[in-house]
């Protein structure tokens, strides 16, 4: 199925520019990846080792330091992913629509 | 109070938080009957006639196979991202997760963002790879470099397997909630469920399920921004004034059901116990594995990942997953929302619930319906429960249609016809999987009415992450893996999840009827386990395979690389 003798894809592994897109989008793709990770395994730690600081409440009443957290993590979850998918959609496809026209020359 | 009230009640304060936390992964469980109710099963029948009309529709675009399994490519990102959204969100969603933060408050988000969390991971690191790399099924990118016959027959064996215990978690908790919701006969839900699903793939193929998808998630929608407003707008748009009225109940509640002095003097902490992390986790590992269970899952569902297909480019991949993201992630702060509301509304209302026991009519998993009731009357409440069973119906058409795809594209087209199937046969081959998948689930949903099937989506879960997902991120993303190594790696961690699983105490002891203790395994998911194994044995196995066949794969990465990175040779959209 793969061809490696496709002269299109041979012309677009030698062109820098691709070589910098790789490097730019999975960085970011990277990055968030462990930003998330980081995020979630922290949420879950709390709850496995100090349920005791998700439980204190935040002022007077009874919601507690837990609420704004968990409600956090999906927030930045939704958040996260609209970041990646902004600068793909834009920056990066705008790089690759580029490498593709230079490499059908 | 009967005897069979009376023994349900005690069957619910003997279990544990984390039981429920399974429960609301998909078992539904035993349930009363309910008087047959006209208003559901009238809307019902409205969402049936709406759906097969646009099945009849679909049907005249669905030719080729590529219409059969991707809609021809011409889904967009947003009409996308909905229909992932309503593939994802199932009735056990819906109702368990109400029903698990009614009964025990905090500890059901818990459960909420580890079904969020395996999206943006399919962002980051699958989704636009997926489009460009891929045609009809994910086996079509995890086997892009490799020897076709072994790694297409893994990944139908992974796509079948996830399927099977999916598809039976669905129908045992639709039958037990047309029981509960419609007051039908357990087996005529269960055939109801089966029929209809079988007449939207088999006739509409993809076309026909994305639109039932699509549908039912702007119900599911509006029916839970409906009830999370009124909810709100009882407590003057306050949440901290829901979660006091929460507390209070649930302080009043033990405060009844309390027999000594230390017990009364500890109702009020038990009452605000809600508020925080309770008895779900129990110990570290069981959390992080169930966790990664979640995660990683989500990003190896065959159901899933094949929905990346039916968009013309990774723009639009992308697009998807942030609109699948963002509707899941709004579900499930508003199923939070009504589950309180459960707890002030349902629970203080004697015409619903036990005011001293807490129990309320036809078990935990009516709570979301029931707030339905509270807020809008019977009319609401009739909508709520056609869309609960809507709900199923979308789900369990993406499902069969992934079933069969494996077996048409996956075995029949690539392995056994070598990839060049006689014209029109390979359509033919997956309307006939879609019959013989609909009749399985009809029985096995009927054989499985009595059985404890709560680990099911679980165990789903726990295999798409230790066996698709090793496979197919590692054959994108590592240059040396080869197919010995993809092939042995993912069978074991498909036999491990599943070996591991029956081990557990979840299937051990409470289905199996092993006595308590005696499970070999401790913790709640096999996935922080299995996962390892497949990573490791993919890893070993592809580092020692010297054959000239892995010489070749490894040379071939650099070329899909390239055309996973940029696009280059996509499959384009058929178009219409």
């Amino acid at each position: 199925m793969s061809d490696m003798q496709d002269p299109m894809v041979a012309r677009i592994e030698a062109n820098p520019a691709y070589q910098a897109l790789k490097r730019k989008r999975n960085g970011l793709g990277w990055t968030l990846t462990i930003l998330m990770l980081v995020v979630y395994y922290g949420f879950i730690g709390l709850i496995a080792f100090d349920k005791e600081f998700l439980a204190q409440p935040i002022s007077d009443g009874v919601t507690t330091l837990g609420i704004p957290i968990a409600f956090g993590v999906i927030v930045f979850t939704i958040a996260i992913t609209g970041l990646y998918v902004r600068r793909a959609n834009s920056e990066y496809d705008r790089l690759t629509a580029q490498i593709l026209e230079d490499a059908a020359r | 109070m009967n005897a069979s009230k009376m023994k349900a009640s005690l069957a619910l304060a003997a279990m544990t938080a984390s039981n429920i936390a399974l429960a609301a992964g998909g078992d539904l469980g035993q349930v009363d009957k309910q008087p047959t109710n006209w208003v559901a099963i009238s809307m019902f029948a409205v969402f049936v006639i709406a759906t097969l009309w646009i099945t009849k529709w679909a049907a005249a675009r669905t030719r080729s196979a590529a219409d059969f399994y991707t809609a021809g490519g011409g889904i967009t990102g947003f009409q996308n991202g909905l229909a992932i959204a309503g593939d994802y969100m199932s009735a056990a969603s819906f109702l368990g997760i109400s029903a698990m933060v009614m009964s025990s408050g905090f500890d059901g988000i818990i459960y909420s963002v580890g079904f969020l969390v395996g999206w943006p991971i399919i962002t980051f690191l699958m989704a636009e790879r997926l489009r460009n790399l891929g045609k009809f099924t994910f086996a079509d990118v995890a086997g892009y470099r490799f020897n076709q016959t072994p790694i297409r027959a893994f990944a139908a064996s992974g796509t079948l397997v996830v399927v099977a215990f999916y598809l039976i978690a669905q129908m045992v908790g639709a039958g037990a909630l047309i029981k509960l919701l419609f007051g039908l006969e357990y087996w005529i839900a269960v055939v109801i469920v089966g029929g209809l699903m079988m007449v939207y793939v088999l006739f509409g193929g993809m076309t026909a399920t994305t639109w039932v998808q699509i549908i039912k998630a702007c119900l599911l929608l509006a029916g839970v921004t409906f009830m999370a407003f009124m909810v709100l707008a009882n407590y003057g748009f306050s949440p901290e004034a829901l979660f006091a009225k929460g507390v209070q109940v649930k302080t009043q509640l033990a405060a009844a059901a309390a027999t000594t002095p230390e017990e009364s003097a500890g109702a009020a902490a038990k009452g605000l116990s809600i508020m925080g992390p309770g008895g779900f986790i129990k110990d570290p590992i069981s959390a992080i594995s169930f966790g990664m269970a979640l995660m990683f899952g989500t990003a190896g569902l065959p159901h899933i990942l094949m929905r990346f297909f039916t968009v013309p480019d990774a723009k639009q991949a992308r697009k998807s997953v942030f609109w699948a993201t963002t509707w899941i992630g709004y579900f499930y702060i508003l199923i939070f929302i009504i589950g309180f509301g459960a707890i002030a509304l349902v629970l203080t209302n004697p015409a619903y619930a036990d005011p001293v026991t807490g129990t309320i009519q036809g078990g935990p998993n009516m709570a979301a319906v029931l707030v339905g009731k509270a807020v809008g009357g019977n009319l609401f409440m009739g909508f709520i429960s056609a869309v609960a069973f809507a709900t199923i119906l979308a789900v369990v058409a993406g499902l069969t249609l992934s079933g069969a795809s494996a077996v048409s594209h996956d075995l029949y087209a690539t392995v056994i016809m070598k990839g060049r199937p006689p014209a029109g046969t390979e359509l033919r081959v997956s309307r006939a999987t879609t019959l013989v998948l609909g009749v399985i689930a009809v029985l096995l949903g009927i054989a499985f009415e009595k059985q404890n099937v709560a680990f099911m989506v679980s165990l789903a879960f726990a295999i798409a992450a230790s066996a698709n997902f090793p496979v197919l991120i590692l054959s994108l993303l590592w240059k040396d893996c080869t197919t010995r190594g993809a092939v042995i790696g993912g069978f074991l961690g498909l036999v491990s999840s599943v070996a591991l699983t029956v081990v557990s105490p979840s299937v051990w002891e409470a289905t199996l009827g092993n006595p308590a203790g005696s499970a070999w395994f401790p913790y709640t998911s096999p996935a922080l386990f299995s996962m390892a194994i497949a990573f490791a044995g993919i890893w070993f196995f592809s580092i020692t395979d010297r054959s000239a066949q892995a010489a070749k794969e490894r040379g071939a990465f650099k070329a899909q690389q390239v055309r996973a990175e940029t696009g280059l040779g996509a499959s384009k959209s058929s178009g219409h």
